[in-house]
């Protein structure tokens, strides 16, 4: 089972769409994407509109590719769901929301090591935020 | 100077509390060491060989008096009463307990001071011409651009997990005194047709594969400055290598990749990132740069100077070597060595830091500044003060007359400290200065720049020193490779190594062969090191280094 | 018989001063390298390691170290851990303030 982490805390995944890998997008009509951490979001450019929800691989904390994928969807004009999946740590969660993720989504096992209250801590995201100050 | 305002004192006390909760959690469990570790990188702090080590930033190596006190005064009360600049403009104290950390941070704040982003795969303290602001060759003074890209680098969401570190360094120079071709990128501040811009260097780098940088952008508008490092940052983060640390640096991106993909990807990138930046970031500019008006200098003869001059053969031989031109003629920028024959390079005590401080307030309109050679300037000396300044600075045994010599030592901490040496430096360079003080040929052999690292990573700058030694761990025992050549200057070169290493007792004879060769071979005296190598190549320095190779091959 | 096993020790940092420490007989983390235990089985000491390192809260970095083993007790073998029971070379800090 997973959490799913957002401003208000945990909550169960409400999502009932699937999700398709990358390569098996073009045969379905899928409205979820898996995209691993080495993806080229510009492949998904043409396909955006059609999507609803693209969830981020994080194979490892320390592997930060995922939080320019995500910047270059949003820039790329997506505006629906993004999800970050995998080993994302309560520190990070800032950090994914202020490059476009919308939510988190860990492994109980991480959510029992870093309960509901340490990723609250940083809800307050869009504060003391040097980038909303220098782009305006 | 640049001061803090309350969305800058907020984001640190903010910052400082998340890492003060991060600690605790460590040691309550809730993180691993391997989760904390990143974490506690980003706020500076390392786990050395016998203690931890916190690095403290210096942004672009500017500091005011009672943020030198501040120094000194946690490193009276959390260290052991002293504390080390570094080759990157930053203070590293050696001894400091986990739990004390939070409380130092809290300290630094006091003072706008922060240990953020100092360590750790992300974009580190951003560095400058130490001459910055009073440099009389200088296009713009370049700490407001560094301060602008403190302020993009700092926290940015999309770089804490890059593949590896990353560091940027600007000059407003065409005298690279900031070594910029050895940073992932250098940024020159430059004129072209009456409109100032910056040129962009990519990819240099020192450690395992030495690397020069290359021209990424030869005249950047400067409204385009965040939106193009920005694209630059991004296109390594998903491009550069994260299966082997040592091919992860930009600087291997961009030799795998060639210069002219990197620039077209990059291109691409900034053009997607440049509608995100509305304008704010040049009004923001604008106000950083009001924080570095010139001071306003004093009018005043400058007789004491000239006289002392001849009273004192001590003070001129000081003023020879510690004091540099400045912008306006009747000051002087001074530079305190931190080198004093067989002292730790770089280190300075509690004591001394008030002193320089109090210098600083006194005679140097307040400021402070580090150098990337491991010394302190004072920047904005009105020269009818030098005769004072020069006698404080003897009272506190910091009037050692030899910057740019070859007891001016860049020495990394090496062994005696880093968990991450392979051989120890401090003590190569203790060794190399006395002697060379000893045999009394320091001013004859004049401007000689030797730069140590105690392992391959290459903190102590070694491939840029005109002689770098570099410490490795040959079968158990410390051993020395030279390399001779290297500049770190506009004229940056990688230096060549001379053969095989030697061990650390045989290390110095070697250094003084290579001398007593310059010394032998050498136009005129004032043919530099670096010149005659230049001239004459590797050929009679290698004769000298090992002789017998020579005989057996004759 | 085994195969010729160079002695070991282990050792860490501890976690709150940063300090070097060695695990002990009794199963404690101890200052000293006089007073660490030495191995001399190599299955004896993997499992050891294995104990030691489920000390998350105590040590850091936790890992065999190769010793010989003289009259004065055991001694570090490269100079790396010989520096790790003294302290730097450039100041009389460290573990050598209390050895002197």
């Amino acid at each position: 089972m997973t959490v799913i982490v957002t401003d208000s805390g945990f909550a169960a995944d409400d999502w009932n769409g699937g999700f398709c890998t990358l390569d098996s997008l073009p045969a379905n009509d899928c409205a979820g994407v898996d995209l691993p951490s080495d993806a080229e979001p510009e492949d998904l450019r043409a396909r955006l509109d059609g999507l609803s929800l693209i969830r981020v691989d994080f194979p490892s904390f320390a592997d930060g590719r995922g939080f320019s994928i995500a910047a270059e969807l949003r820039r790329m004009g997506y505006k629906g769901r993004l999800r970050a999946k995998g080993h994302v740590i309560s520190d990070q969660y800032a950090m994914a929301r202020r490059v476009g993720f919308d939510e988190v989504e860990i492994d109980d096992a991480l959510a029992a090591r870093q309960p509901e209250a340490e990723w609250l801590f940083r809800a307050n995201w869009t504060k003391h935020d040097y980038q909303a100050r220098l782009r305006g | 100077m640049y001061q803090y305002n309350d969305f800058d004192a907020a984001f640190v006390a903010e910052r400082n509390a998340q890492f003060r909760a991060q600690v605790e959690r460590r040691i309550s469990g809730a993180l691993t060491e391997d989760e904390f570790k990143p974490l506690r990188l980003m706020n500076g702090l390392y786990l050395q060989l016998h203690a931890y080590m916190l690095r403290v930033a210096i942004p672009y190596g500017t500091l005011n008096g009672a943020q030198m006190r501040q120094l000194a005064m946690i490193a009276e009360t959390f260290d052991k009463g002293y504390g080390h600049f570094t080759t990157r403009q930053n203070i590293q104290y050696n001894w400091p307990k986990l739990k004390d950390v939070p409380d130092i941070l809290d300290r630094l704040a006091e003072v706008e001071m922060h240990a953020l982003q100092t360590s750790g795969n992300t974009i580190r303290n951003v560095t400058a011409d130490h001459f910055a602001g009073a440099a009389a060759d200088e296009v713009e003074d370049p700490r407001p651009t560094a301060e602008l890209l403190r302020q993009w680098s700092t926290d940015h969401p999309e770089f804490q997990f890059l593949p590896r570190k990353f560091k940027l360094a600007v000059t407003g120079s065409a005298a690279d005194r900031a070594v910029i071709r050895a940073h992932d990128i250098g940024i020159q501040i430059v004129e072209k047709d009456g409109e100032i811009g910056y040129k962009i260097i990519v990819g240099g780098g020192l450690g395992r594969t030495p690397m020069i940088g290359k021209t990424l952008a030869e005249f950047l508008p400067k409204a385009d400055l965040l939106p193009f490092v920005e694209a630059t940052v991004n296109v390594w983060n998903r491009l550069g290598r994260r299966d082997n640390k040592y091919k992860s640096r930009i600087k291997i991106t961009v030799h795998e990749h060639g210069i002219d993909d990197i620039r077209a990807r990059v291109l691409t990138r900034f053009e997607q990132i440049k509608p995100t930046f509305k304008g704010v970031d040049r009004d923001l500019f604008a106000q950083i740069q009001q924080n570095f008006d010139a001071p306003a200098y004093r009018n005043a003869p400058v007789d004491a100077h000239t006289a002392m001059r001849l009273a004192n053969p001590a003070y001129a031989s000081w003023s020879d070597t510690n004091i540099t031109a400045h912008k306006n003629d009747s000051y002087a920028i001074v530079s305190i060595s931190l080198k004093k024959h067989g002292a730790t390079p770089g280190d300075a005590s509690a004591d001394q830091m008030r002193v320089m401080a109090e210098l600083a307030e006194t005679y140097g309109h307040d400021e402070l500044r580090i150098s990337h050679e491991q010394n302190v300037i004072l920047p904005h000396v009105h020269q009818s003060d030098l005769p004072a300044i020069y006698a404080a600075l003897r009272e506190a045994d910091l009037a050692t007359a030899n910057i740019g010599l070859i007891s001016d030592i860049i020495a990394c901490p090496g062994m005696d400290y880093c968990a991450l040496a392979t051989a120890r430096s401090i003590p190569v360079a203790q060794e190399i200065a006395e002697r060379f003080d000893e045999l009394k040929l320091e001013h004859e052999i004049g401007a000689l720049k030797i730069k140590i690292s105690g392992c391959i990573n290459a903190c102590g700058h070694h491939h840029v020193g005109h002689i770098g030694i570099l410490g490795l761990d040959r079968a158990g025992v410390e051993n020395y490779q030279i390399t001779l050549g290297g500049d770190g200057s506009e004229d940056a070169a990688i230096g060549e190594r001379a053969g095989p290493g030697f061990s650390a007792e045989a290390l110095v004879p070697a250094i003084e062969r290579i001398i007593e060769t310059y010394l032998d071979v050498r136009s005129e005296k004032a043919e530099t090191f670096l010149q005659t190598y230049r001239r004459v190549g590797m050929g009679p320095f290698k004769a000298a280094l090992y002789p017998d190779s020579k005989a057996s091959a004759a | 018989m085994s195969r010729s096993f160079t002695p070991k020790v282990i050792t860490a940092n501890a976690l709150l001063e940063g300090d070097v420490i060695y695990w002990s007989p009794e199963g404690t983390w101890v200052r000293t390298l006089s007073s660490a235990e030495v191995f001399e089985d190599e299955a004896v000491a993997q499992e050891q390691l294995l104990t030691a390192s489920s000390q998350p809260a105590v040590a850091v970095g936790v890992y065999l170290a190769d010793v010989a083993i003289t009259d004065d007790g055991p001694t570090p073998i490269h100079f790396r851990e010989e520096f790790r029971t003294r302290g730097p070379s450039n100041y009389a800090h460290g573990k050598q303030v209390k050895l002197s």
